[in-house]
């Protein structure tokens, strides 16, 4: 009788799970692990969505979104401009500033001065790219990175902004660009989650973060990112309570099933079989996700290639290093969140604690995956959720300056899974304040990011309440330039 | 004249739903006979709405070729580009373009053109066909008619009332049966949880056994309904609606006290407040004649959205977004309908004109709120206008209000600008605040009810309107609520949507009959809940068959009860309640039970008495979910992984996923081995006998007596986990040392780690967290 009903569940959803096979990823991808309901089939639109996906051949398999939150400076990292360290302290011209909403914290300040960076810069790689003194290790990739220099956003402060980046709405309570790959695409590893969340802090101003970043809105709550912490619970309530060995957790299991059993030959409700398979796989989950945290077994080599830091839990190397070992494994989408980028004042040192905290395990992040064979399907973003003003904020010393939020033109750099290796897209004027060739807006962005997943943005959608809702809203096209 | 258009549409009703499924698009191919009836209602809106209305629909600034589909009007006219032609010709297929750009193999001729990604499926062309040929006839959309008592079906010996003659006609004309009546204990179970969120106690399940003598269902239900526990159940459900947290939302995300509110829920629904005067004084409380306390308290349904603390924000940018909020919230929690579209343009689907949603707004714009009042270095937990309640409004009219110091209480509430200072709300363009155009009145769209001439142009006006037994919205989207609580799945599957894009409901006349006979009665919440769970249509078993799997498994047709997994609150109530740790204690500030610890400082700011989370103690620790503390930005992490509302927005029903986070919090989370150590440890010195105890422990959990098959599994991992903690001392007082709650040194042995592991396992059942 259980078996009937096994066998009617999968043949209804045989054609879902069909699809998310023709990913060419293999038989590990059966049933994934958190899209459980193996019983229930969507409704006949969804499934023709469903059925439509890939709907090309992806050229990523994988995300590591690398998001640093707050907003770095563009002046300070990809974004060259003598022309502020020339003019430092004159006033930016209206002309350039043509009528740009301002933020309140310099809405009322009678002067806005230009601003340079403190740091020096100098030219990479083949591409001769700028990069400021404090990314090194950055710079040493250079060849295998593509900065966008043409970002450009909405919104001016961090809350609609982080949201309209991740969500492609600055306000309500929409999935996440996670979520959409999860729901369009499953995940690759029947014992981990589909998107994973690592935070991490530097110690420059900070801005709060927001579960619904990584939130299912209103997809199912299998979507939802599932965040990972460097408590001794990697994930939350994971870790059997003290004195539970490996042995006795599958005998309470065993029992709980047994009895869940009965209740099936009672009932013959499918969710009850259903139940049993996710405590198989929430037993799976308690050994895969430990082995994954553990880096004791990583050589040497890779511990320095990211640093000592990484041997600390909670930082951003080791969270680099960890969503290395995720995406390894078959995570689809990896987010990492670095907090600290806000510098509103105090900006050179404050960069420097930053850059220090980044630097380095990103571009190792690039090189380990390079290594080993993984950064072709592996697409690597890094970046904020807007730039910063070319001019300064409260008091301007050379050493000693702050930057307020700008909306119109910030950097950014993208890696590996199909995007264009060793380019400079974009380009803004001599003060850094509007772009002047090739923008790209946080939709192009979305629809480019989707897009080397396999995916038309403008087919990934879901209906609810009365409309069909994709992440990139209205809006977006697909840079072609920056695809490899 | 309504009256007829009304009985007009259930005859259409009656004869469509005899040949077809109408509440779920199926692919499946069909054979129409010449003698279907098509329904516009049921076949033809909906795939029109889906598939055309887009360009061919309601919003006039993205019409293609001046071609309306969505009026009978525009419909029949001229079409502008193709003099002499028509889209639609009543009853002649070859002179109406519809028709033949449906099936046109040409990809320039053909619709919906195929670069929208939308196409029609054979059945859906069939249909259209069909329907031209029987004459293209129109109908208002079903949810915006006023809603009639139809007449009852035929009389049947398994009806209670009226309800299951219309459930019953459903089934038979999908064939199938009604289950027989669930077993006592699972109709005390399930009753219990519908109407209270608590298991039936042991002394409760003795006591009606079998409902016989003085002990009926009907005084169950009616000790249940008058229990407290029934607003504390029910405004759950309110609570995500009105999108209620503990703090502001939005990056430094600090404390608020919106608290009272939650309390006057509770209130409310436990004293059983007419609906109509419930939402009046949420709208409008403050708008009422000699306007008391506790009415304006209820405007706090207006505030519950989020604030921004963000230095920096321009002013006037949010002060606009928490009046959408209010539109929204208004419009999908009480109407059943979106209309967040036409914020930005005419609504694409409904008749919903981006003017009429400004037009509503307007009733929202002119309290004396601000953007913007600081950062979160100078929060309040109230923003301006504000409910002062100080100890005189403690012991009088606010007396539920369990607030438990000397300190005066601040809420936000709604005020209204008098005179000169009354805002001027214009139609934004795009949605944004600063591009306004025309100005605007408030009123509400005519294509639901007209606003009435002499109604006031404010708040209590349009709680007016709402309430009017001429809505034909109001009633029939709560009484769906209601049935959605207690089924899973309302009559109206999209609670939150009644508009065109809406699910078709699945017993329309049942819907109907419900929210009229709601109506009659004076709007009374208590006596529909009872009017429902005293259905046999509820007090069937729960039990599937082949039948049901084959037919209907998604239940729609509800010939066996629904079997659903517990709402996050009602989980940790269940666990508190039947381990004998519940604090029953009615409302007060939200509490901060156990939570893995980092969660909150992983993803602060820094800033704001909420960057750490400072754990309660005692009895705060053994509340009810529902007081639970929710902290926006960063949710409380066991309400989200069993569906629970974030609360970001308005939201109308929750999922229900199954999935192995959910698992891990029933093996592992500290109040799960917390309520089964204390609990191991009563039951034991109350039965030194390890098997008594066990039963009784079973019959807490499971709210019935155990078999004897899950006996004999049950004891024999007692004897086995006794075997091991006899064997490993060692290992019984770091099991049992967990959770705050003292542990008696006479309870450190291995009978209670072993009877623990067993309660640990029974919580772990799939029946003790399921409603069946």
């Amino acid at each position: 009788m259980e078996k009937e009903i096994l066998e009617q569940g999968l043949n209804l959803n045989r054609r879902k799970f069909l699809s998310r096979l023709s990913l060419g990823v293999g038989s590990a991808a059966l049933g994934s692990l958190l899209i459980p309901d193996l019983f229930k089939g969507g409704s006949p639109s969804e499934d023709a969505i469903m059925d439509a996906l890939p709907h090309f051949a992806p050229k990523a398999k994988r995300v590591i979104y690398l998001f640093q939150n707050g907003a770095p400076s563009q002046f300070e990292t990809f974004d060259y401009k003598p022309l502020l360290n020339k003019n430092m302290g004159q006033e930016l011209p209206e002309s350039i500033r043509g009528g740009q909403r301002l933020t309140g914290m310099t809405a009322d300040q009678k002067s806005f001065p230009l601003v340079g960076s403190y740091f020096p810069f100098q030219q990479y790689g083949e591409s001769r790219a700028w990069i400021s003194s404090i990314f090194p290790h950055t710079a040493s990739v250079v060849d295998d990175i593509c900065i966008v220099k043409s970002m450009h956003t909405e919104a001016i402060n961090h809350d609609p902004a982080l949201t309209f980046f991740q969500t492609g709405a600055q306000v309500g309570n929409r999935p996440s660009l996670g979520s959409w790959l999860s729901y369009g695409l499953g995940s690759e590893n029947s014992n981990l989650p589909a998107f994973c969340v690592l935070l991490s802090r530097g110690k420059g101003n900070g801005q709060g973060l927001y579960s619904k970043l990584w939130s299912n809105g209103f997809l199912d709550a299998t979507h939802q990112g599932v965040q990972f912490s460097n408590s001794e619970d990697p994930v939350l309530y994971l870790k059997d309570p003290k004195s539970m060995s490996r042995d006795e957790r599958r005998k309470m299991i065993d029992q709980i099933a047994a009895i869940n059993d009965l209740s099936f030959k009672e009932f013959n409700d499918p969710q009850i079989s259903a139940k049993v398979q996710q405590y198989e796989m929430a037993y799976r989950m308690q050994t895969a996700v430990p082995e994954m945290t553990d880096i004791s077994k990583e050589p040497d080599s890779v511990i320095k290639m990211y640093g000592p830091d990484c041997l600390v839990p909670g930082t951003y190397a080791a969270n680099c290093l960890l969503a290395r070992k995720l995406s390894e494994s078959g995570v689809r989408f990896v987010q990492l969140y670095h907090q600290g980028w806000d510098a509103h004042g105090d900006l050179p040192n404050q960069m420097i604690g930053q850059a220090k905290d980044v630097d380095q395990a990103s571009a190792a992040l690039i090189t380990d995956l390079k290594q080993r064979g993984l950064l072709d399907e592996t697409l690597v973003i890094w970046g904020g959720e807007f730039g910063r003003t070319n001019y300064c904020q409260g008091k301007i010393l050379p050493e000693n300056y702050g930057r307020d939020h700008h909306p119109r033109a910030f950097s950014i750099w993208m890696a590996g899974g199909g995007v264009k290796p060793g380019i400079v897209y974009g380009e803004t004027d001599d003060f850094g304040y509007n772009i002047v060739e090739n923008p790209v807006h946080v939709h192009d962005f979305q629809a480019t990011v989707l897009n080397l997943m396999g995916i038309d943005h403008e087919r990934l959608t879901f209906k609810h309440l009365g409309r069909r809702y994709r992440l990139t809203d209205v809006s977006g096209k697909v840079i072609k330039d920056l695809i490899a | 004249m309504t009256y007829y258009r009304s009985y007009h549409l259930f005859g259409i009703f009656l004869l469509a739903t005899l040949t077809w499924n109408c509440s779920e698009k199926s692919t499946d191919s069909i054979e129409l006979k010449d003698s279907d009836q098509i329904s516009y209602n049921f076949h033809i809106r909906p795939i029109l709405s889906d598939k055309c209305f887009a360009c061919h629909g309601p919003d006039a600034n993205k019409r293609e070729s001046g071609l309306r589909l969505d009026t009978e009007e525009g419909a029949f006219m001229a079409l502008k580009e193709s003099p002499g032609k028509f889209a639609l010709v009543a009853g002649n297929l070859e002179e109406s373009q519809v028709y033949h750009r449906i099936t046109s193999e040409d990809p320039g001729e053909l619709m919906p053109p195929p670069e929208s990604n939308l196409s029609l499926a054979e059945k859906e062309i069939e249909l259209i066909k069909a329907w031209i040929k029987q004459g293209a006839k129109y109908e208002p959309h079903w949810a915006f008619v006023k809603a009639e008592k139809p007449a009852l079906p035929e009389k049947s010996d398994w009806a209670t009332h009226e309800i299951d003659l219309f459930a019953l006609r459903k089934m038979k004309e999908n064939g199938l049966e009604p289950n027989p009546e669930a077993k006592p204990h699972e109709l005390i179970k399930r009753a219990s949880l519908d109407l209270t969120g608590l298991p039936p106690s042991p002394e409760i399940l003795d006591r009606f056994g079998d409902f016989s003598g003085e002990n009926t269902y009907e005084d169950l239900l009616d000790g249940l309904l008058a229990d407290e526990s029934f607003g504390e159940k029910l405004a759950i459900l309110w609570l995500d609606i009105s999108r209620y947290s503990d703090s502001y939302g939005y990056q430094d995300d600090n404390i608020r006290s919106q608290w009272p509110y939650r309390d006057w829920l509770i209130h409310a629904f436990n004293k059983n407040l007419s609906y109509d005067q419930f939402l009046t004084w949420q709208l409008a409380g403050d708008l009422m004649p000699d306007a008391t306390k506790e009415q304006i308290l209820a405007t706090a349904f207006n505030r519950n959205h989020k604030y921004t603390e963000e230095g920096g924000v321009i002013h006037e940018e949010y002060r606009i977004e928490y009046v959408l909020d209010k539109t929204n919230t208004f419009s999908k929690g009480i109407l059943g309908i979106t209309m967040e579209c036409a914020q930005c343009h005419d609504h694409k689907y409904d008749p919903i004109s981006q003017k009429d949603y400004y037009q509503m707004f307007a009733f929202f714009n002119n309290s004396p709120e601000k953007g913007f009042e600081g950062d979160v270095s100078t929060s309040k937990p109230a923003k301006t206008p504000i409910l002062w309640v100080d100890q005189e409004d403690l012991s009088g009219i606010l007396s539920f209000v369990n607030h438990q110091d000397s300190t005066r209480l601040s809420i936000s509430v709604m005020g209204e600008l008098e005179g000169e200072h009354k805002r001027t709300t214009h139609i934004l363009d795009r949605g944004v605040y600063d591009a306004p155009t025309i100005p605007v009145e408030a009123s509400t769209p005519s294509s639901i009810l007209k606003f009435p001439e002499n109604a006031e142009k404010n708040r209590l006006g349009l709680a007016k309107w709402v309430i009017n037994r001429d809505n034909p919205l109001t009633a029939r989207v709560f009484v769906n609520l209601v049935w959605q609580e207690i089924f899973g799945r309302g009559i109206v599957k999209s609670a939150g949507d009644f508009g065109m894009q809406g699910d078709l409901p699945s017993h329309p006349q049942l819907l109907d009959w419900l929210a009229v006979d709601f109506m009659e009665n004076g709007w009374d919440i208590k006596r529909l809940m009872k009017q429902i769970l005293s259905s046999s249509t509820y007090k069937q078993a729960a039990t599937i068959t082949q039948d049901h799997l084959k037919i209907d498994p998604d239940n729609i047709y509800l010939a066996r009860a629904p079997r659903m997994r517990l709402p996050a609150e009602n989980i940790q109530d269940l666990v508190w309640a039947s381990s004998g740790m519940l604090h029953k204690k009615l409302g007060g500030p939200s509490v901060k039970p156990y939570q893995p610890p980092g969660i909150w400082e992983s993803a602060t700011s820094g800033r704001g008495v909420l960057a750490t989370y400072i754990q309660d103690e005692g009895n705060d620790l053994y509340r009810r979910g529902i007081y639970n503390f929710i902290k926006l930005t960063v949710s409380p992490p066991k309400a989200i992984i069993f569906d629970s509302s974030n609360r970001d927005r308005c939201e109308i029903g929750r999922g229900r996923t199954n999935t192995p986070l959910q698992a891990l919090v029933m093996m592992n989370d500290p109040m799960i081995l917390e309520a089964s150590r204390v609990l191991a440890g009563t039951l034991l010195n109350e039965n030194p006998d390890g098997e008594k105890a066990l039963e009784m422990a079973f019959k807490r959990i499971l709210c019935r007596e155990m078999n004897a098959k899950e006996k004999s599994i049950l004891s024999g991992y007692y004897k086995d986990q006794l075997n091991r903690f006899t064997e490993n001392p060692d290992q019984v007082k770091p099991t049992l040392e967990i959770g705050e709650y003292p542990l008696d040194e006479k309870n450190i042995k291995p009978e209670t780690a072993a009877l623990m592991q067993v309660i640990v396992s029974m919580y772990n059942l799939e029946e003790t967290i399921t409603k069946s």
